[in-house]
C-alpha cells in the first residue's frame, strides 16, 4: 500500500504508524515543510520555548508512560539545545526518538546558515542516529529509530532530515519488518545462567538484592516482590529505581551510594552475594570500586551485556530483559531453596539494626527557618504515594530521593547519569502530559529552576498544570555543600541570592502560573494544601529555606563506601554493631 | 601490552567509520592500526582492527563495539590461525655506489622496486607485522626519507568465511503503533 506524498507528510504519517500520540517541539526553517502536515495531524504538538525542554519532555513523557518518547527540532541551533536532553537519556536509557531538519542536501557540508553536523554530534550519546537525504527512505528510519529505542537496553536514537528530502514527492510505505543485520538484543536468559544464579543464592548467607532502573523500564517490579519475599533477604533500591520496590516493605533498606542509607551502604559492602538486577555498578553507588563489597559473589542480570563485567566481575552473567530474567529465575529458585533453604535471619538482624540505629533525618534549623527537608517530606505525605515527583539536580534532588516515600514504579523521575540541572520543570511537564490524571510536583532546586522554568510558559498556554516546588536556598547548594566540606568555606560562585532576585512567585505569575510563597515551618503544609487545590493552573510554590543544610548520608567522591559519614566529621559506631 | 587483532563487518554506510572511531576514542581504547574495504557483499564493509588492551579486557572491547548498531559482527583473529599482511612503501636515499646493496634487501624480503631515480628508490612490500618492522630496521642504514604503511588485514585460514555465520535475510516482523509493543 503506497501513498503519493511529499516526504514532510511521509514523516508525518510514519510518526503516526509508528503510534505517536505526542510530541514536543519548536519549527524553524529546516524542518518547517514537516510543520505543515503536522497542523493537520492526529498527533498533539506541543510547542516549547526552548528545544531542551522539548527534549526532557518527551524524557518526563517516556519515564511515566514507558513509551518512547518524541521531541522535533531544527537544524543547527534547534538541534544542538537537543544535546542536552540526548546525553541525558542515553546515560539513563530512555527511549526517545528525536527528528530534525537539516540544510538541504546539496548545502550539507558548506557551512550554510544554520547547519550544524547533529549526526556526528550526537553519535557519542545516541543508541543510534541517521541523517536522511533520499525522501524515500523516511518510513523505514522511523521505524527502525522506534525499534531501536523501544526495545533491548532503551535510549536515545536521532533522525536527522535534510529539508529537501521533506519537499521532494516520494511514495509512503510503512515498512511491514525491520531488517538490521548487526541489532539483535538478547532478551531471554540462557537457562544455564539462571540454575546458576539459584545455585548460588541458595549457597549464600548473606545476600542483598541491588536493583537497578532496569527493573521499573522492564516494568519488573511484580516479579521483583516476588522473588524478593521467596528468599526473603534484603533489597536496596538506586536512585534510578526508587519506586521499583515499596519504600514501604520490611525487606527494603533504602537507596544505596553517595547519599544512600547506612543500612543500604553496609548491606552492600558486608554481603556475601550482589543479586543485581538492570542496574550498572555507577561510580556514585560502588565508591571506590576497589574496596566496593570486596566480600561479595555478584551475579549481574542485565540486557545490555556490555554493562556485565565494566566496572566489576560478575561471577554469574546473565544477559536479558530482566523481567523474563526474574521470571526465570523465581521457579528455579524455589528448586534450589528446597533442597538447601539459607538462614538469613542473624543477616537480616544486622541490616534491621542498622536501619534502624540510622534512619534518614534532619536537624531543625537553630534560626527558625525551614528545613529543606522538612518540605520535601511533607510534599511527600501530603500528596502521596500516587503522586509523580520530578527532581532536578543538586541537594534538592537527593532530598528527594531520601525523604519521599516511593512505593510504585514510574513515580519518581529525575536525571541520575548526567545530572543535568534544569531537568525538572521540563521532565514534569512530560511527565504531566503522559499521566494527566495524575499530581506531579517538580521538586526543583533555585539553581535548577532558573536553567528551564520558561517552560511553565508552555505549560500555562497547554493546560498542563504541574506543580513546582522551589526549594530555595539562594545557593547552588551541592556545590556549597562540597565548598564547605573540601574547600574550607570558600563559597566561590555559589551564592545565587535568590531569595533577592528573582521573585519567584511574580516570576511565576508572569508566566501565568499561580505563585506562592513559604517562609515559615508551621506555613509548609497549608501552602501544600493551597497548591494541591488548584488543579486548573500551574503552580509556583518558593519555599525560602535554610541555606547550610547538608545532605546525609555522605560517601565522598573517591572514597571508599565503608567511610561512609552520618554527619560532618562522625561516622556510624561501627563497634556497636555486629557486622 | 595485550595486542589483539578483530575483524569487524560492517554495514556499507556512511558514518560508519566515524561511529567505530568514534567509540574507540571516547572510551580510550588504543587504535594501533586500522584498515577498512569492501569484501565480497557490497552491502558490507570489512575492517581489521589491531587494538593494544590496556587496562581494559578485550571482551569489554568487543561488547561495547558489538553495541553499535552498523556492526554486524567480530571476531578476534588469532595469529597461528590466519594469514596477515601489510602493505608498506618506503623511499630511501640510493646512489650508483650503494644500489647493489639496497637490492640485496630488497630480494631477501621479498620486496620490490617500485620506482627509482638518481638519489632515491622506493620498495614496496608485503607481509606480517614482524617482516616489515625487520625490512624497515634493514633499510635504515640507508637513510629513510619517506614512509608509508597501511593497516594489517588478516583473513582466517580454511573454508570458512565469516560472513557465512553473520547475515540473515530475515527482517523482525512490525505493525502499525509499534509502539504498543515495548509496553510490556
Amino acid at each position: 500500500m503506497s501513498k503519493a506524498m511529499n516526504g514532510a507528510s511521509s514523516l508525518v504519517k510514519s510518526l503516526e504508524s509508528a503510534g505517536v500520540d505526542v510530541m514536543f517541539g519548536i519549527p524553524g526553517g529546516a524542518i518547517l515543510p514537516a510543520y505543515d502536515p503536522i497542523f493537520d495531524s492526529k498527533i498533539r504538538h506541543i510547542l516549547v520555548r526552548h528545544e531542551q525542554g522539548a527534549g526532557h519532555a518527551a524524557t518526563g513523557y517516556a519515564q511515566v508512560t514507558g513509551r518512547v518518547g518524541v521531541c522535533i527540532a531544527t537544524s543547527g541551533p534547534g538541534a544542538t539545545n537537543l544535546v542536552t536532553p540526548l546525553a541525558d537519556a542515553a546515560m539513563d536509557s530512555v527511549p526517545l526518538v528525536a527528528i530534525t531538519g537539516q540544510v538541504p542536501s546539496v548545502a550539507i557540508g558548506t557551512d550554510a546558515f544554520q547547519e550544524a553536523d547533529i549526526r556526528g554530534i550526537t553519535m557519542p550519546f545516541t543508541k543510534h542516529n541517521y541523517l536522511v537525504t533520499n525522501p524515500d527512505d523516511i518510513p523505514r528510519a522511523i521505524a527502525e529509530a522506534f525499534h531501536i529505542a523501544g526495545s533491548g537496553r532503551p535510549g536515545p536514537v536521532l533522525v536527522d532530515i535534510a529539508k529537501d528530502a521533506l519537499q521532494k514527492e516520494t511514495n509512503f510505505v510503512w515498512p511491514t519488518s525491520i531488517n538490521l543485520p548487526g541489532y539483535h538484543p538478547q532478551t531471554t536468559p540462557e537457562n544455564g545462567a539462571i540454575s546458576d544464579a539459584a545455585a548460588l543464592i541458595a549457597q549464600s548467607s548473606k545476600p542483598v538484592f541491588y536493583v537497578g532502573g532496569g527493573v521499573i523500564k522492564a516494568n519488573a517490579s511484580h516479579e521483583l516482590l516476588q522473588l524478593a519475599q521467596l528468599l526473603g533477604a534484603p533489597v536496596v533500591t538506586t536512585l534510578m529505581a526508587r519506586g521499583a520496590f515499596p519504600d514501604s516493605h520490611t525487606l527494603h533498606l533504602g537507596m544505596p551510594g553517595m547519599h544512600g542509607t547506612v543500612a543500604a551502604v553496609t548491606a552492600l559492602q558486608k554481603a556475601d552475594l550482589l543479586i543485581a538486577l538492570g542496574t550498572r555498578f555507577d561510580d556514585r553507588v560502588t565508591g571506590k570500586l576497589s574496596s566496593f563489597a570486596t566480600h561479595a559473589k555478584v551475579i549481574h542480570a542485565d540486557i545490555d551485556p556490555a554493562e556485565i563485567g565494566k566496572n566489576r566481575f560478575a561471577d554469574v552473567p546473565i544477559v536479558g530483559d530482566v523481567k523474563e530474567t526474574i521470571s526465570a529465575l523465581i521457579p528455579a529458585l524455589k528448586k534450589a531453596l528446597e533442597k538447601n533453604r539459607p538462614d538469613l535471619t542473624a543477616w537480616l538482624r544486622q541490616m534491621y539494626s542498622l536501619r534502624s540505629t540510622y534512619p534518614l533525618g534532619y536537624d531543625k534549623p537553630a534560626d527558625g527557618s525551614i528545613s529543606p527537608q522538612y518540605v520535601i517530606e511533607r510534599l511527600g505525605k501530603i500528596s502521596g504515594p500516587d503522586a509523580i515527583y520530578v527532581a532536578g539536580v543538586g541537594q534538592h534532588q537527593m532530598w528527594a530521593s531520601q525523604f519521599v516515600s516511593y512505593e510504585k514504579p514510574r513515580t519518581w523521575l529525575n536525571s541520575g547519569g548526567l545530572g543535568t540541572m534544569g531537568y525538572s520543570v521540563p521532565a514534569a511537564m512530560g511527565a504531566k502530559v503522559g499521566a494527566p490524571n495524575t499530581t506531579v510536583w517538580a521538586i526543583d532546586g533555585d539553581g535548577c529552576f532558573q536553567m528551564t522554568n520558561q517552560e511553565l510558559v508552555t505549560c500555562a498556554l497547554n493546560n498542563i498544570p504541574i506543580k513546582v516546588a522551589i526549594i530555595n536556598n539562594e545557593s547552588l547548594g551541592m556545590v556549597r555543600q562540597w565548598q564547605t566540606l573540601f574547600y574550607e568555606g570558600r563559597y566561590s560562585n555559589t551564592s545565587l541570592e535568590s531569595k533577592r532576585i528573582p521573585n519567584f512567585p511574580m516570576l511565576a505569575e508572569a508566566m501565568g502560573c499561580v505563585g506562592l510563597s513559604c517562609d515559615r515551618p508551621e506555613d509548609v503544609d497549608k501552602t501544600i494544601e493551597k497548591a494541591m487545590s488548584i488543579n486548573d493552573q500551574p503552580v509556583v510554590v518558593d519555599f525560602r529555606v535554610f541555606r547550610d543544610a547538608m545532605v546525609w548520608p555522605m560517601v565522598a567522591a573517591g572514597t571508599s563506601n565503608d567511610d561512609i559519614m552520618i554527619a560532618r566529621e562522625l561516622a556510624p559506631d561501627w563497634d556497636s554493631q555486629e557486622l | 601490552m595485550s595486542k589483539h587483532t578483530l575483524s569487524v563487518l560492517v554495514e556499507n554506510s556512511p558514518g560508519v567509520l566515524a561511529r567505530v572511531a568514534g567509540l574507540f576514542s571516547r572510551r580510550a581504547y588504543n587504535i594501533d592500526s586500522l584498515a577498512v574495504g569492501p569484501t565480497e557483499n557490497p552491502k558490507i564493509s570489512r575492517m581489521t582492527i589491531v587494538i593494544n588492551v590496556e587496562g581494559h579486557p578485550l571482551e569489554q572491547v568487543m561488547r561495547q563495539l558489538d553495541k553499535l548498531v552498523n556492526v554486524i559482527h567480530i571476531a578476534e583473529v588469532i595469529d597461528s590461525k590466519s594469514v596477515q599482511a601489510e602493505l608498506l612503501m618506503v623511499k630511501i636515499s640510493a646512489t650508483s655506489k650503494n644500489r647493489f646493496d639496497v637490492e640485496a634487501v630488497v630480494e631477501t624480503y621479498e620486496a620490490k622496486i617500485v620506482d627509482e631515480d638518481a638519489t632515491s628508490v622506493t620498495i614496496e612490500a608485503t607481509g606480517d607485522t614482524a617482516k616489515i618492522a625487520d625490512l624497515l630496521s634493514a633499510l635504515e642504514r640507508f637513510g629513510i626519507r619517506e614512509l608509508v604503511q597501511s593497516g594489517l588485514i588478516a583473513l582466517e585460514r580454511g573454508s570458512v568465511a565469516l560472513s557465512d555465520r553473520t547475515l540473515s535475510t530475515s527482517g523482525i516482523p512490525i505493525a502499525d503503533g509499534v509502539q504498543a509493543d515495548y509496553q510490556n
